[in-house]
């Protein structure tokens, strides 16, 4: 796949996602406006923007569209309050690479942009990479309640039936 | 400190052995203290939380240990020292909690194979393992392999399974319907020759001993089971203990040490209950199933003039020879649907993999995979897949539905050096010194194991898989929630822990009966193995009491 074509396709996405947000911000597990419990509104739209670019929005929503960045910045503020001080480095390191090589804050940098830096912080910061990664992943495809994964969106993906239990529908005790 | 009233026995652990020694004494009419340092989680504490459980543990360890009580110590392959938390890589984690592992866990129930108590007999010394006979033979075991399957309850059908050792009796209940993945490796297993079965698994799957069938939801392991149809010790021995009036159990209770007289004879244990209160309980017998690395732990807590390092490691093999399996196996990729959302996914095997394979000593049962969840299905994601992006977003979203895993618990060779011993440092919540693990796996395990990848590789392929990879073991420390062989059993005091009874050589009254025992850990999931031999060894325990 071509990197033209990806982006094409996220901006198509993108009109659909904002469509499908107004309608289900009621029940979304965290708001969406911008009440953060750990990261500053910058730091959210750094990572934010990285979580989009670990799973992007394509004929179904992305790690953005889902909320991931909300699953981490809860569980920053819980579970996860031994990796604060990774993500404040990792979340500098990030901006300063993007700044020092194309004069911008990653969340400003253009897709093809953004990838480079993430490609250079796989390499020089493996450590934050790996966390941001796993967490990314676990805000996609986790359980909604724990802030990511909004509106089920990758379990639709996966076709995976819901309601999550549904043993008896398929075998009668 | 409030003098609490002697018991005959205490037993320290509530899991899979210490829950059938607990009931096999107090129903020959002992007194028994059962001391759990968990607590005892119903059905009703069955969360279907993906991120929260005891397999996945992103967010901590559903059913113990306390991510910030319980730490470890864990040395990587440099050297290097690390302070984990239960639900970290390298911590080694096994539930803590009434049940133990028993209470979350997969649930296959897999009598060991006639050579896998003999292991040295069969292929010889392996260089640099300290792999050895068992003291005991499959014979000796058969008979409480029978009582387990029968009284807890097991389903299945091992009939065609021509590789099991000979059996006195069958399976109290059938396996369940095959779902899709059993149905496309059965017809391919058969095909290559080989000898698939129903694996037997310690689940109901018609009403049995007063708990109704498994329902096949997807959230089987690392989840409580919302019906109690999967059975553990919680819901059968440990209940059972209970009913006796004989039984008494005690809940978050962390037992600090063996308390030893004079002479050093056992005369109880001390331990921290529920309120962080040190508590003093005498007992005449005192037994350790606390698992391979907390039982270990508290043997080498336990100091006295008499054993100045610790109890039972005059010769220095208490937590020595730790060992798991080392799984290895592969998946293979479709081009149609192999998800069917039926729980638990688990169902079909093959033991002809287990012993006789050229140049190996020994193997593994290979069996498909427990039902994923879309997190986990991270892991199965293949080495050329790139790791983030479109192109890994893409494959999930086509390969989740069309995947199927085989894979086997590939028996290892134990390593003197793989190991737990205390930290010299690191103290628990009420001052315990931690255990600290350290050392590798042996090279010829690393070998079976990948021997053993491609067997999986090619039913895989046979089955008509578009693309397989396979996942072989690397070299590091292995242990989880089949940790065994800390306290080995054997006849020679200089070698081994415990006697063929597991009562420790040093003492006459101090036993140990988990995993702990096992001089090896067979090619199989261990737990039935662990209920044969506590039925034995609570048996002859209970014979020598009254004699």
């Amino acid at each position: 796949m071509t990197v033209s074509n990806t982006s094409l396709r996220r901006r198509t996405f993108l009109g659909v996602g904002l469509a499908a947000a107004g309608s289900t911000l009621s029940c979304a597990p965290v708001p969406s406006g911008g009440v953060w419990r750990f990261f500053t509104p910058i730091q959210a739209r750094t990572v934010d923007a990285i979580c989009a670019q670990i799973i992007p929005a394509d004929q179904d929503p992305g790690a953005r569209e889902a909320g991931a960045v909300h699953f981490i910045d809860l569980q920053l503020s819980k579970r996860f309050k031994r990796h604060r001080a990774a993500y404040l480095r990792g979340i500098a390191w990030v901006n300063n690479a993007s700044s020092s090589r194309f004069g911008k804050p990653f969340a400003e940098l253009a897709g093809e942009q953004q990838i480079e830096i993430l490609n250079l912080t796989e390499e020089k910061e493996p450590a934050f990479f790996e966390l941001v990664l796993a967490h990314t992943r676990q805000g996609f495809y986790g359980d909604p309640r724990h802030g990511g994964n909004r509106n089920r969106a990758s379990w639709k993906m996966l076709g995976l039936p819901y309601p999550p239990v549904r043993g008896r529908e398929h075998y009668k005790v | 400190m409030m003098a609490l009233a002697p018991a005959n026995a205490v037993v320290i652990g509530a899991g899979a052995g210490g829950g059938v020694v607990a009931k096999q004494l107090a129903a020959a009419g002992m007194r028994v203290v059962l001391l759990e340092r968990g607590r005892w989680y119903s059905a009703a504490d069955c969360r279907k939380d993906d991120l929260y459980n005891q397999r996945t543990q992103v967010l901590g360890a559903r059913f113990g240990p306390d991510e910030e009580r319980d730490p470890r110590v864990a040395l990587d392959g440099e050297g290097r020292e690390m302070v984990v938390r239960p639900s970290e890589g390298g911590y080694s984690n096994n539930a803590a909690c009434v049940g133990g592992g028993t209470f979350s866990y997969g649930a296959m129930a897999w009598r060991f194979q006639e050579k896998d108590f003999r292991m040295r007999t069969t292929y010889g010394a392996v260089e640099g393992s300290t792999l050895d006979d068992w003291p005991i033979g499959y014979s000796d075991l058969e008979p409480f392999y029978e009582k387990a399957e029968w009284e807890l309850g097991v389903s299945g059908d091992v009939s065609n399974d021509p590789f099991k050792a000979p059996r006195g009796r069958g399976l109290p209940m059938p396996p369940l319907p095959p779902a899709k993945e059993h149905q496309v490796l059965e017809t391919a297993a058969r095909r290559l020759g080989l000898h698939p079965f129903h694996i037997p698994m310690l689940r109901n799957t018609v009403p049995y001993n007063g708990r109704p069938a498994c329902m096949r939801c997807r959230w089987c392991v690392g989840f409580a089971c919302e019906l109690s149809a999967r059975t553990g010790t919680h819901n059968t021995v440990i209940p059972a203990a209970l009913s006796t009036g004989n039984c008494e159990l005690r809940t978050g209770c962390m037992t600090k040490e063996i308390l030893l007289d004079a002479q050093g004879r056992a005369t109880g244990v001390a331990y921290f209950d529920a309120n962080g209160r040190l508590q003093e309980q005498p007992a005449g017998l005192v037994i350790v199933c606390a698992g391979a690395i907390e039982s270990a732990r508290l043997l080498l807590n336990t100091k006295h003039k008499l054993f100045p390092t610790g109890l039972g490691n005059r010769y220095d093999w208490v937590g020595r020879n730790l060992q798991s399996h080392s799984y290895s196996g592969a998946t293979g990729l479709f081009d149609f649907e192999t998800y069917d959302d039926l729980g638990p996914g688990a169902s079909i095997a093959i033991c002809d993999y287990n012993h006789g394979n050229p140049g190996l000593a020994g193997g593994a049962m290979l069996a498909n995979e427990f039902i994923r969840l879309p997190y986990q299905f991270m892991g199965q994601v293949p080495p050329w897949i790139p790791r983030w992006g479109a192109e890994h977003k893409e494959f999930v979203r086509h390969a989740y539905r069309r995947t199927i895993q085989v894979q086997g618990p590939v028996q290892e060779m134990p390593l003197f050096d793989a190991r737990m011993q205390l930290d010299p440092r690191v103290k628990d919540y009420w001052g315990i010194p931690v255990a600290r693990l350290s050392g590798g796996r042996h090279p010829h395990t690393i070998e079976i194991g990948r021997f053993i990848a491609g067997k999986a590789e090619a039913w895989l392929k046979a089955a008509g898989a578009v693309q397989t990879w396979k996942r072989a073991p690397g070299n590091s420390l292995s242990g989880g929630q089949h940790q065994a062989g800390t306290c080995r059993m054997g006849s020679d005091p200089k070698t081994s822990v415990v006697d063929r009874d597991c009562r420790i050589h040093d003492v006459d009254n101090v036993y140990v009966i988990d995993a702990s025992v096992h001089p090896t850990n067979g090619g199989f999931n261990p737990v039935l193995t662990i209920f044969a031999n506590a039925y034995r060894a609570a048996g002859i325990l209970a014979k020598r009491v009254r004699a």
